[in-house]
């Protein structure tokens, strides 16, 4: 799992890191397969054949062709299509012990085909499954010693729900402060969710 | 073909269909420009999928925070009582009915209000993000688009050549051309462009459009 939303909140320099260990063969599960700010995002991972899979909602940019869109095409990666918001809910739900949830958007659609399908209070419901990962990668604002989390902005997005649902969660901040440093009632990830905090790397981000 | 209504005015004329204590979503694309025409005085909600609720117009220069973007990551401002939450609480928020109103761009939107707006048919590949939760959870879609594809075919259709974002979903559409509502009946034609005749809108418009007994030209 690898946190983000277009370019916010997106762990930059843990991808980097990623990219530097060339190991191979992964699922990627995040929100796009990049292609917005290419010489940093997740198209460093697929320009160097790491990606086998990828788990998103929004794979591509209009307007643009990604690395991803390229090697999907050609039939080198595979990709599982899902719409954002059960997307999220079935991080959620792997990550608080649910398998399996029934939610009705996509019902009716191409992306429900082959899913088991129940009505629910007169509703067509498609049924979806938690996920979990073995990584996840995300950035957050700072973190205190323990792992306790605060976000900025709109870069919180998909990471807390993402350090919920993986073995091993690290988080990339901009600060790392002591512990009781953090005012406990702002704090959005607690600790037990994170293993590992990694201060990282300022990048310019771009809005072309 | 006339030309019809700028991108600018298209939003301008969506933004006129808020009420006062409406929460709602812009989708990526024409529809975000829609926060740059909602009357200061209206008291209007703007939600977002990243998981911002209260943003405001599209920001300045100098106002810009890398972290502080629209679902089509264009930097924005802050409204007062602006709040942040995560991607599944912000889900929950539309799942759970409580977005008013959905202004989402479009392919294509078939007459009886199906709507295909994620995967061109002849891309191969394309992204639904919050597009079908959207429709399955807003009371009130608005489908904001151009009448016609660039080379001049009709992009309201009998029915959908692109794979569908979701059936029956969209209440209104609001193009260059036209304000047209979609009812049990059919497709109403409720008010022209200016400068843009009903006949002119029947010729770009795929299927059978009734014509309101109200009709009139779009204020601004």
């Amino acid at each position: 799992m690898i946190g983000g939303f277009g370019v916010t909140g997106v762990p930059f320099t843990l991808i980097k890191a990623l990219a530097d260990r060339a190991v191979k063969n992964l699922t990627i599960i995040a929100n796009s397969a990049g292609g917005r700010l290419p010489d940093i995002d997740i198209t460093l991972l697929v320009k160097n054949s790491q990606v086998k899979k990828v788990i998103a909602s929004y794979p591509v940019y209009s307007g643009r062709v990604s690395a991803f869109e390229e090697r999907h095409l050609k039939g080198e990666i595979e990709l599982e299509m899902v719409p954002q918001g059960t997307f999220a809910e079935r991080m959620r739900a792997g990550g608080a012990g649910i398998p399996a949830f029934y939610t009705p958007t996509g019902a009716g659609t191409k992306l429900a085909e082959g899913k088991e399908i129940r009505i629910i209070n007169g509703r067509e419901c498609v049924l979806e499954y938690g996920l979990r990962a073995d990584f996840a990668l995300i950035k957050a604002y700072k973190a205190d010693r323990m792992g306790n989390l605060v976000y900025h902005r709109a870069a919180r997005n998909f990471n807390p729900v993402m350090a919920t649902a993986a073995e091993t969660t690290i988080a990339e901040v901009s600060e790392i402060v002591e512990t009781g440093d953090l005012d406990p009632e702002t704090i959005v990830t607690p600790a037990i969710y994170v293993d590992r905090i990694i201060k990282g790397k300022k990048h310019e981000i771009r809005f072309d | 073909m006339k030309s019809g209504l700028t991108r600018e005015l298209i939003c301008m004329r969506v933004a006129k269909e808020f009420h006062d204590g409406d929460y709602v979503n812009l989708g990526i694309g024409l529809p975000t420009q829609v926060s740059n025409f909602i009357p200061e005085d209206k008291n209007i909600v703007l939600h977002c999928e990243n998981g911002m609720l209260g943003y405001g117009r599209i920001a300045r220069e100098e106002e810009i925070d890398p972290e502080l973007v629209n679902a089509g990551s264009e930097p924005v401002t802050l409204k007062p009582g602006a709040c942040f939450t995560d991607s599944a609480s912000v889900f929950g928020m539309i799942r759970g009915g409580h977005v008013n109103v959905t202004v989402l761009g479009a392919f294509e939107v078939s007459e009886k209000g199906d709507l295909a707006n994620w995967l061109r048919s002849d891309r191969g590949v394309g992204s639904v993000g919050g597009s079908m939760d959207l429709v399955c959870g807003s009371k009130r879609i608005i489908v904001a688009m151009e009448h016609t594809t660039r080379d001049g075919k009709p992009r309201i259709v009998k029915k959908c050549s692109h794979p569908l974002t979701g059936k029956a979903c969209v209440n209104l559409i609001v193009t260059d051309l036209a304000v047209i509502e979609v009812t049990p009946e059919g497709l109403v034609l409720k008010e022209v462009a200016p400068g843009i005749t009903a006949e002119e809108v029947r010729k770009a418009t795929g299927p059978v459009l009734l014509i309101s007994p109200d009709l009139k030209e779009m204020e601004l």
